[in-house]
């Protein structure tokens, strides 16, 4: 049983010592996304620095430093999760380019174990960005951390990875069937995501309809626990009620995720769409 | 329209068998349906008793395939590429290593360039490297889809003489796909010609040519399929 968990470990590990090395062979393209990823994050938390003088009214320092925090919790924790949501999507629509997936698919690998491998490198990858991310902000921006509760927001993202892991999955069954198309359904299906989360402002200014969809999203439960763990120092009970859904995406949405993957395996096979595209 | 129908062949534990076809006539179709990248319509596939879709994932542990385009990770070096492929089949990079090496030697890759990135190396060099990725894992039955396409004589040669080893050193089951005459004759102990997604005639090189009283084997192509076997099959260049 160890030797067969060890074993699909190695198998899976095959994922991330790859995705390693491509980042390391594309480390301009990294470059370009990390400071594309601090520039977005900065100009964010300017916006809210430079609230006083858009409103045209006097804002006291602490409700600044207040916005700041809450626009940077935002965009951090967005660019963090919509990272785990692109990077699926991209992994399966390059190797339909390159025609490795007919390799990776003919492989005696199972595929959780190859889904798994993937979500390890697509975890280690925006794990690393978030964290430049913010550490890089910091440096222009004052961050008033002095009231966070780092364990409940810990939790809570490693939470949102699981739910949006699901998501991810699901969501890459759109390049493996359609190569080009389905990236850009993928891409569509995390534009909505955004939009509805609350990314940027709390999710009672969308309209009624659109609330409804932020129901759905674990984005909007992950954002808000964060918000309220590192504004207001909220314990892991305190951000319970955005924790339990966050965990209840994530319970169906792996499983369910993989099922439609495992479906679109199948009939790709069936229908013989995983020929090379590019 | 049906890409192969009605194919029912054999192959032997330990046995080279060419199947020749023009562009079109299902032999890729067919070597995919092996691979389980393709599931057949109708019909029973089986790789040393198991079959490919109910034992999917054993029939995986005992094929690879090499394809007419080499698939790669083309930014990523021979070495990389050839570790993360050894990984795939549960060889870790201590074992696979040496034996890269080994394998490139013989098919007469300098060493020199195994670090380089495979964008850099010529189509020929990226087809060995294919080559060498399927060799890797040491399968019982190797799948070969046209593995010389591309390649210089000398290449081809180097190859050839690679698979011929490969069986005899290692009992290996090959299928190999090819519209070369002279690399089916070669190679190959038995021969199968497919037109029109159907097996049209098998046997060895020497007893289709008597059969049909043809010269070469290119006679009893022209012969069986009406055609040359550089030309497309009817039913267009590209196979599904």
């Amino acid at each position: 049983m160890i030797a067969s968990v060890g074993g699909q470990l190695g198998l899976a590990y095959a994922f991330v010592e790859r995705e390693i090395a491509l980042s390391k062979r594309y480390w301009a393209w990294e470059l370009v996304w990390l400071v594309y990823g601090i520039v977005t994050s900065l100009s964010v938390a300017y916006i809210g620095l430079a609230a006083p003088a858009i409103a045209g009214a006097s804002v006291d320092e602490a409700a600044i430093s207040r916005f700041v925090l809450y626009l940077l919790v935002g965009t951090i924790t967005w660019r963090f999760l919509g990272l785990i949501f692109e990077q699926m999507g991209e992994t399966i629509a390059w190797e339909r380019w390159e025609g490795t997936i007919e390799y990776t698919f003919m492989a005696p690998v199972p595929r959780l174990t190859h889904l798994l491998g993937m979500c390890g490198a697509t975890l280690v990858r925006a794990l690393a960005f978030s964290v430049a991310i913010l550490a890089a902000v910091a440096l222009f921006v004052p961050v008033d951390l002095s009231n966070a509760n780092v364990a409940s927001a810990l939790v809570l993202l490693a939470t949102g990875a699981v739910a949006f892991i699901g998501l991810a999955i699901g969501s890459a069954v759109f390049p493996l069937l359609w190569t080009e198309k389905g990236l850009q359904m993928a891409y569509i299906v995390q534009a909505v995501v955004l939009l509805v989360s609350g990314v940027y402002y709390p999710t009672s200014v969308l309209p009624e309809w659109m609330q409804l969809l932020s129901v759905i999203s674990p984005a909007t439960y992950v954002i808000r626990g964060m918000r309220a763990a590192l504004l207001d120092g909220a314990d892991v009970g305190g951000v319970w009620p955005d924790l339990w859904p966050a965990l209840l995406v994530g319970a169906v949405s792996i499983p369910l995720g993989l099922r439609l993957f495992v479906w679109a395996e199948r009939y790709a096979k069936r229908t013989g769409r995983l020929k090379r595209s590019g | 329209m049906r890409a192969i129908d009605g194919v029912s062949l054999r192959v032997d534990r330990g046995e080279i068998y060419g199947l020749l076809g023009a562009n079109g006539s299902g032999k890729s179709t067919l070597i995919r349906v092996f691979s389980t990248l393709l599931t057949a319509d109708a019909g029973e596939v089986r790789v040393f008793g198991l079959d490919v879709r109910a034992d999917e994932l054993a029939v995986k542990r005992l094929i690879n395939r090499v394809s007419v385009e080499a698939s790669f990770f083309k930014k990523l070096s021979a070495m990389e590429n050839l570790v993360y492929a050894g990984r795939l089949y549960g060889v870790g990079p201590e074992a696979s290593r040496p034996r890269i090496h080994a394998i490139l030697r013989r098919l007469g890759i300098d060493s020199g360039r195994v670090h380089e990135p495979l964008e850099k190396l010529s189509r020929g060099m990226q087809q060995k490297i294919a080559i060498a990725r399927a060799f890797l894992s040491a399968p019982m039955l190797l799948l070969l889809d046209e593995p010389t396409t591309g390649l210089d004589i000398r290449s081809k040669r180097e190859v050839q003489t690679f698979v011929r080893d490969l069986r005899d050193e290692h009992d290996a089951t090959i299928l190999l796909t090819t519209h070369d005459l002279d690399e089916a004759s070669r190679l190959a102990d038995r021969i199968g010609i497919l037109h029109g997604g159907r097996l049209v005639a098998e046997g060895a090189s020497e007893e289709l040519t008597a059969r049909h009283g043809a010269a070469s084997l290119e006679d009893v192509f022209m012969a069986l399929t009406g055609r040359h076997i550089d030309e497309a099959d009817e039913r267009g260049e590209a196979e599904t």
